[in-house]
């Protein structure tokens, strides 16, 4: 409740602050780097399966020198947004319905259930055969996978508002209006925000899987492009951009989530 | 202090709420019982019983959250048909919006009816200066402390301006001490803005300091089983002998003796 006490975990040990968490993760992340080239140039391991970090430096600047390091990275951003903003404009009113109506929620809910458990990989064969290789293909298998968190994760927010909060701004003398913008939206915003960030982690999964099957550009092409060439500092340097391109998507929405939710961390 | 004299002009004799044989059901189970009960306007009034005696249905009742099976509920001779701002409502649980800072909860109402923006201001100022959180505008409820939440959810219901005040158990789920000072600081409050408050309580001791008049229940189904009248004078001294003949009286109610004549203190 006091935000000023030193922060403790259960255990009694000191929380480490922001600064520190930094410092310790570099330092970490260096010792691996400096094992790791010592190592390949000792030449105690075969650098065709396992290039030195040097060498993915140097795959990083000569792609980006040609220009394809770019392209693929922006093919590939461009197909998780679409596929996401797909997802997210379907599942939001679906799970909004689901959540406020038990007829909604009884009528699909079961169809859901039974669909949920099919990982969105499974369905990138009858994707391809549905509707070809193409663009649209790809971002239909992203929005597959983006879908459910959102959807199951917006369904129990609209649910779960509290109903002494909406008693509360009944005697206050809020219309069903009102209390759908001042009470349902707000207390069922944290719950949308997650499932959204969970639909991102989803959709960057599945884009890489759908690339790697069928495409001509994007960083999962990049990697299974770099297979076929004996290629591993590329295939290194492909994974590389797929984590910090992941890890950038979901601190910008840790952030938003920060900047809407003020009131949870406040 | 209110003296008796306001008390019993005409104007302010009418009833602020009349129950009249309001019965509640949920599903087959009677919860309330053929319940009659006037109020008059600007009394305190404690519903105390034991657990499950209907008290806070009742209080619901009032408040339009839960429909009668049959009977009626009016406020000022207009019948409750669902919940309204002329019924100010705190809860135990506080049901602070979390979401909206203290000065934005305070508001909350005013705003709805469309108040200017110096209005609110005003407001705001006004009342959480009587709840004595003048400098907590702008936290959001999850950094208040619990006595403090309450406070605000006070103010919140005080700044809609309602005629009457429900609440249900509203110090239940503070400590000792907090609820002390807080049973004292909605006397001050209700000294100063007269208003027939509603006090859904389980503390005999509750009711006895602050109420002036005390409707005991029963359960099952829930009844009204006697009605006490507490004139004792305020500032009400917890260590008083007429405070303790009170809160003897109640409790003998509550536990179902006879409860005619107001109980002497027994000599040491």
């Amino acid at each position: 409740m006091n935000a000023s006490t030193v922060p403790e975990t259960a255990l009694g040990t000191r929380v480490l602050t922001r600064r520190e968490r930094y410092a310790l993760g570099t330092v970490s992340l260096l010792a691996i780097i400096a094992i790791w080239q010592f190592a390949t140039g000792m030449g105690w391991i075969n650098p065709v399966l396992l290039p030195s970090p040097l060498e993915i430096v140097k795959a990083l600047i000569a792609s980006v020198e040609d220009g394809t390091l770019f392209v693929n990275i922006l093919a590939s951003l461009l197909r998780v947004v679409e596929g996401f903003l797909v997802a997210f404009v379907v599942a939001v009113p679906l799970g909004v319905a689901m959540g406020l109506s038990r007829l909604t929620e009884g009528l699909v809910d079961p169809l859901l259930e039974l669909l949920r458990p099919i990982p969105p990989i499974a369905v990138i064969p009858l994707a391809i055969l549905w509707f070809g290789i193409g663009e649209f293909s790809k971002v239909w298998i992203i929005a597959y996978g983006a879908f459910f968190p959102i959807l199951v994760n917006t369904m129990a927010g609209f649910r779960e508002v509290e109903r002494v909060h909406v008693r509360a701004a009944q005697a206050l003398g809020a219309n069903r209006f009102q209390i759908f913008r001042d009470v349902v939206l707000r207390s069922a915003l944290p719950f949308v925000i997650v499932g959204a960030r969970l639909g991102m982690s989803m959709a960057f999964i599945v884009l890489v899987a759908a690339e790697l099957i069928a495409s001509s550009s994007g960083l999962g092409f990049m990697i299974s492009d770099a297979r076929y060439k004996f290629r591993t500092d590329q295939i290194f340097l492909g994974m590389a951009c797929i984590g910090v391109l992941g890890f950038g998507l979901n601190m910008i929405l840790l952030a938003t989530e920060r900047r809407l939710l003020k009131w949870k961390t406040a | 202090m209110r003296s008796l004299a306001t008390c019993e002009r005409p104007a302010q004799r009418s009833a602020a709420i009349s129950v009249r044989h309001a019965c509640v059901r949920y599903g087959a189970r009677e919860v309330l019982s053929d319940m009659t009960l006037d109020v008059r306007s600007g009394e305190f009034v404690c519903l105390l019983g034991p657990s499950g005696c209907g008290k806070t249905t009742l209080l619901n009742a009032m408040a339009g959250f839960v429909p009668l099976a049959s009977g009626s509920i009016e406020i000022e001779g207009v019948p409750v048909t669902g919940p309204g701002g002329d019924r100010g409502m705190v809860f135990q649980e506080y049901a602070l919006f979390p979401w909206f800072t203290v000065a934005e909860n305070v508001q909350y109402g005013p705003r709805l009816r469309g108040a200017s923006r110096e209005e609110l201001e005003r407001i705001t100022e006004h009342y959480l200066g009587l709840v004595q959180l003048p400098n907590y505008r702008d936290y959001y409820p999850n950094q208040l402390s619990g006595g403090q939440r309450q406070r605000v959810a006070i103010a919140r219901a005080l700044a809609n301006q309602p005629k009457i005040l429900l609440m249900d158990e509203p110090f239940g789920a503070l400590d000792a001490m907090t609820r002390e000072s807080l049973q004292q600081q909605l006397l001050d409050l209700w000294q100063a803005e007269p208003r027939t408050c509603i006090f859904v309580t389980h503390s005999v001791g509750e009711a006895a300091f602050l109420a002036e008049t005390i409707v005991v229940m029963r359960s099952q189904p829930g009844r009204i089983h006697a009605t006490i009248r507490n004139d004792n004078t305020r500032p009400r001294d917890r260590t008083s002998d007429a405070y303790f003949a009170m809160y003897r009286r109640i409790d003998r109610a509550l536990r179902g003796e006879a409860m005619d004549e107001p109980q002497e203190v027994a000599a040491p």
